[in-house]
C-alpha cells in the first residue's frame, strides 16, 4: 500500500473536528436560516417560504428616522454596551497582561497569578448577579459607604439597574477573555527585541507603542472577537444587571421563542449573526490572524 | 401476534413470548420507554411537566405512600412548558399547566383532555371553572382566557373548544389564584387602594412590572383603565389599538424613570422587593409570603379595580394510553381527594376541589385562609415553618372577596404576535 500523501493525512486529521462541526454547528445553523423564511401560527410553524418576519423586523425603520425603530435602537444600543465593554476590557486586559509577561518572572506566579483572574467564574452567573445587588442597591455596601463618608447625601441609583451596572458585570467577566490570548502573545515576543528598543534610547512609552503592541496584535484581535461575539449575543446579563429595561439583540429573539414564535425568532438570530460577522471581517481584515499564527 | 402452535404442544418460549404478549396488552403501549412490560406493570411512573407550583417533594411523597406511584418531576418556566409540549409531546406523561396556554395547546393536538366520568370529585369542583361563579353563586370577571371559555372540548380528540360543558375536559383544575401588587408598607407608609399607584411618580424609580409580555400587559392595563385613560373591551384580548395606547402609556412611564427594573423570575422579585430596591411591583402570592418570612414587611394589596387571576391544571399527553393512562387518572383522583389541596391552601393558593381540602385542615387555618378571619394560632407554612402569628388576618381577606373581585385573567391575545413586537420596542425605548 502507497503510503498516504501529506495532504491526505492533513485531511484525515481534520476529519474528526470537520464532522463535529459540521452537525453541531453548521447544520443547525442552517435550520435556522431555513426557518426563518418560514411563516408561523400561534402553535406551529408552517413551512412556506415568506419574508415576512425580515419584513416585519424592519418594520417603518425608514420612514420613522430619525427616531429609531425597535430593530436600530436596539442595536444601536447594544454595540454601544459592545464597544464600551470592549474598550475598557482591553485596556485592563493589556495591562495585566503587561504585568504578568514583563513584571512577573517565573512561570509558576504567571500561572497562579492568571488563575486568579478566573475567580468570577467560580461560581454559577446567576449567584454572581444576584450578589451585585448587595454592593450596588439602593441599600448597599457601596451607596452606605459613600453616606457614611458624607460624599453623598442621597443613594445614588444609577449604580445598579443602569448602563454603568452592566458594563461593570460584564466587564468583571470577560477581561479574562481578553488578557489571556494577549498574554499569550507577549509571551512569545523575543525579550531581545524589548532590549534592543532600550538600547536604542526608547522610552518604555515608545517600547509598548511601537514594538510590544505591534507584536501582540494577534492575541489582542482574538481577545476582541471572543469578548465582541459574547457581547453582542448576551442577553441574561444585560437583563439583569440592566433589570430588563436595556434592549439587546438577545432578549429580543429570546422575547421571540417565549412566544412560540420561533420563524421571526430565527430571523433575528440570522441578523444578529450578520451583524457578528461583519465585525469579526473587520477585525480579521485589519490583522491577518492566520499569518501571525 | 403472528406466533404459531406447534403440535408438541407450547414450548417454554412460547409460553414466555404469549405472556409477554398478554401484559404487554395490558400495559397498552404505555411502555415506550422500552422497559420490559412486567416491570412497567411493577412500577407505577408517571413523567410530570410543569412549572414547579405544585411539584412539592410532599406532595409526591404522599402520594406514593397512597398509591405506589411515583412522579418524575420536569420542572419548567410557563413559557418552557408551552414549547416542551409543542414540540416534544413524548417527553412527559402528565401535564400541568395554565389554562392561558390551552389556546395554543389544544390546536396543536398534542395533549389528550381528560374523561369528566372518571373524575369522582369532578362535580365537586368549584363552580369557578365550571361556569364562571363563586360557590355562592356570584359571577365573577371573565376578561381574558377565563377556564370556563377554554374548559370543554367538543368531543373526545376534538380540537375545537365547546361553549357549554361536555364530557372532555382540556384540564382537569389544581390550583388558582388571584394577584394583585405587592408592596411595602413600611416604606410607602399610606394605604394604597388603586392600580393607578403602579404608576404615581411618588414612587418614581420604585416600581416594577412583571417582564413577562402577555402577563405584564394585563398588569399594565389594570393600571391604564384604574387612571381612567381607557375602559377595555377585554383587557385578555385589546385591539392593536389598545395595544399601542397601553404600551404607549407604560413607555412614558419608563422614560420617566419611573420603573426600577423588570423581573421575570419569582427570586427576582423577592429579591427587588426584599432589598428595597421596590416599594410596589406586581407580584405573586409566594413570593410576598417569602418576603414575608425573611422578616420584612410586605402586603399583597387588594385594589379596588378587583384582581388578574390565574389558573392551572391537569391533562395528559396524546402518547399516554392504557395502564399509564389509568395512573394518570387514579393520579388526578388522588390530588382532588384533599392532602394536595390542603397543601396548596396552606400556601396561599386555592385548591379545585375546596370540600376535600377542608377536611384536611385544620379548623383555625381554614378559617384564616379561606374565611379571612384572624388566626387563633400561629399559622405554619407546610414545611412547619411561621407564616404569621396568631391574631394576624390575611391580605385580601375571605376566598369570597379575593376570588370574587377577579377582574381578569391570564390570557392569550389573538394579536399575540403584534403585542410581543410592541413589548420588545417597550424594553427598547
Amino acid at each position: 500500500m502507497k503510503a498516504l500523501t501529506k495532504e491526505k493525512v492533513a485531511w484525515l486529521q481534520a476529519t474528526p473536528m470537520a464532522l463535529v462541526f459540521a452537525v453541531f454547528f453548521l447544520l443547525p445553523l442552517l435550520f435556522v436560516l431555513i426557518v426563518s423564511f418560514w411563516d408561523y401560527n400561534d402553535f406551529e410553524m408552517i413551512p412556506t417560504f415568506t419574508l415576512r418576519q425580515y419584513v416585519q423586523s424592519f418594520d417603518g425603520c425608514i420612514t420613522s428616522l430619525p427616531s429609531l425603530c425597535t430593530t436600530f435602537a436596539t442595536y444601536l444600543e447594544t454595540i454601544k454596551l459592545c464597544f464600551l465593554v470592549w474598550a475598557i476590557t482591553l485596556l485592563i486586559g493589556f495591562t495585566l497582561a503587561y504585568f504578568l509577561a514583563f513584571h512577573v518572572r517565573t512561570t509558576t506566579w504567571r500561572i497562579a497569578l492568571s488563575l486568579l483572574c478566573t475567580i468570577p467564574f467560580w461560581t454559577s452567573n446567576v449567584i454572581r448577579m444576584i450578589a451585585w445587588i448587595p454592593l450596588l442597591g439602593r441599600n448597599g455596601l457601596v451607596n452606605a459607604s459613600l453616606l457614611k463618608a458624607g460624599l453623598i447625601s442621597q443613594p445614588q441609583e444609577w449604580l445598579l439597574y443602569s448602563e454603568f451596572s452592566v458594563v461593570l458585570a460584564l466587564v468583571h467577566l470577560f477581561t479574562f477573555f481578553m488578557m489571556v490570548p494577549i498574554l499569550n502573545s507577549m509571551l512569545r515576543i523575543d525579550p531581545r527585541l524589548i532590549e534592543a528598543a532600550r538600547d536604542g534610547g526608547a522610552s518604555p512609552w515608545q517600547t509598548v507603542w511601537n514594538v510590544i503592541i505591534p507584536l501582540s496584535k494577534t492575541g489582542i484581535v482574538i481577545g476582541s472577537i471572543f469578548v465582541i461575539t459574547i457581547v453582542m449575543g448576551d442577553f441574561v446579563t444585560v437583563g439583569v444587571m440592566g433589570g430588563q429595561q436595556i434592549a439587546s439583540a438577545g432578549k429580543i429573539i429570546q422575547a421571540r421563542l417565549d412566544a412560540l414564535q420561533f420563524p421571526v425568532g430565527a430571523a433575528n438570530a440570522v441578523l444578529l449573526l450578520i451583524a457578528v460577522l461583519l465585525m469579526m471581517r473587520g477585525l480579521t481584515r485589519a490583522v491577518d490572524i492566520r499569518k501571525e499564527l | 401476534m403472528t406466533e404459531k402452535k406447534t403440535t408438541k404442544g407450547i414450548s417454554r418460549r412460547n409460553l414466555l413470548k404469549a405472556g409477554a404478549g398478554m401484559v404487554g396488552a395490558a400495559a397498552g403501549a404505555g411502555a415506550i420507554t422500552g422497559f420490559p412490560a412486567i416491570h412497567a406493570a411493577e412500577e407505577k411512573v408517571l413523567r410530570y411537566l410543569g412549572t414547579a407550583v405544585n411539584q412539592a417533594d410532599d406532595i409526591s411523597k404522599q402520594l406514593f405512600a397512597d398509591t405506589g406511584i411515583k412522579l418524575e418531576y420536569i420542572s419548567a418556566t410557563t413559557d418552557d412548558v408551552t414549547k416542551r409540549v409543542l414540540t416534544q409531546p413524548n417527553s412527559f406523561d402528565v401535564l400541568d399547566t395554565e389554562y392561558f396556554s390551552l389556546k395554543k395547546l389544544i390546536p396543536s393536538g398534542n395533549i389528550l383532555p381528560l374523561d369528566a366520568k372518571k373524575i369522582k370529585e369532578f362535580d365537586n369542583i368549584t363552580p369557578i371553572f365550571t361556569k364562571g361563579e363563586l360557590p355562592n353563586g356570584k359571577k365573577i370577571g371573565d376578561q381574558g382566557t377565563a377556564p370556563k371559555k377554554v374548559m370543554f372540548v367538543e368531543g373526545k380528540g376534538s380540537t375545537k373548544f365547546a361553549t357549554s360543558p361536555t364530557e372532555w375536559v382540556t384540564l382537569i383544575p389544581t390550583v388558582y389564584n388571584a394577584d394583585t401588587l405587592g408592596i411595602r408598607p413600611d416604606l410607602i407608609k399610606r394605604p394604597v387602594t388603586s392600580w393607578t399607584e403602579l404608576l404615581n411618580p411618588e414612587f418614581k424609580g420604585k416600581a416594577s412590572i412583571l417582564n413577562i409580555p402577555s402577563i405584564g400587559i394585563m398588569d399594565a392595563a389594570m393600571v391604564v383603565e384604574a387612571m381612567g385613560t381607557h375602559k377595555y373591551g377585554d383587557k385578555g384580548n385589546m385591539t392593536k389599538e389598545e395595544i399601542d395606547l397601553t404600551m404607549k402609556v407604560m413607555t412614558e412611564a419608563k422614560k420617566a424613570g419611573q420603573f426600577r427594573a423588570f423581573w421575570k423570575d419569582f427570586n427576582e422579585s423577592v429579591n427587588l422587593m426584599s432589598s428595597g430596591e421596590t416599594v410596589i411591583q406586581s407580584m405573586w402570592s409566594p413570593a410576598v409570603t417569602k418576603v414575608r418570612s425573611m422578616g420584612i414587611a410586605c402586603t399583597f394589596q387588594p385594589l379596588k379595580e378587583g384582581y388578574r387571576s390565574w389558573a392551572s391544571g391537569f391533562c395528559a399527553s396524546k402518547g399516554v394510553t392504557g395502564a399509564k393512562l389509568d395512573w394518570t387518572y387514579e393520579f388526578v383522583n388522588w390530588f382532588l381527594s384533599g392532602f394536595a389541596g390542603a397543601y396548596l391552601n396552606r400556601q396561599g393558593y386555592y385548591s379545585a376541589v375546596l370540600s376535600t381540602a377542608k377536611a384536611k385542615m385544620e379548623p383555625y387555618e381554614w378559617a384564616y385562609w379561606m374565611e379571612g378571619k384572624p388566626a387563633e394560632k400561629d399559622i405554619k407554612a407546610p414545611d412547619g415553618s411561621l407564616l404569621e402569628k396568631a391574631g394576624a388576618t390575611r391580605d385580601g381577606g375571605s376566598y369570597e372577596d379575593r376570588m370574587g373581585n377577579v377582574a381578569c385573567w391570564n390570557a392569550v391575545m389573538d394579536e399575540n404576535d403584534y403585542m410581543v413586537s410592541k413589548w420588545n420596542e417597550f424594553i427598547a425605548a
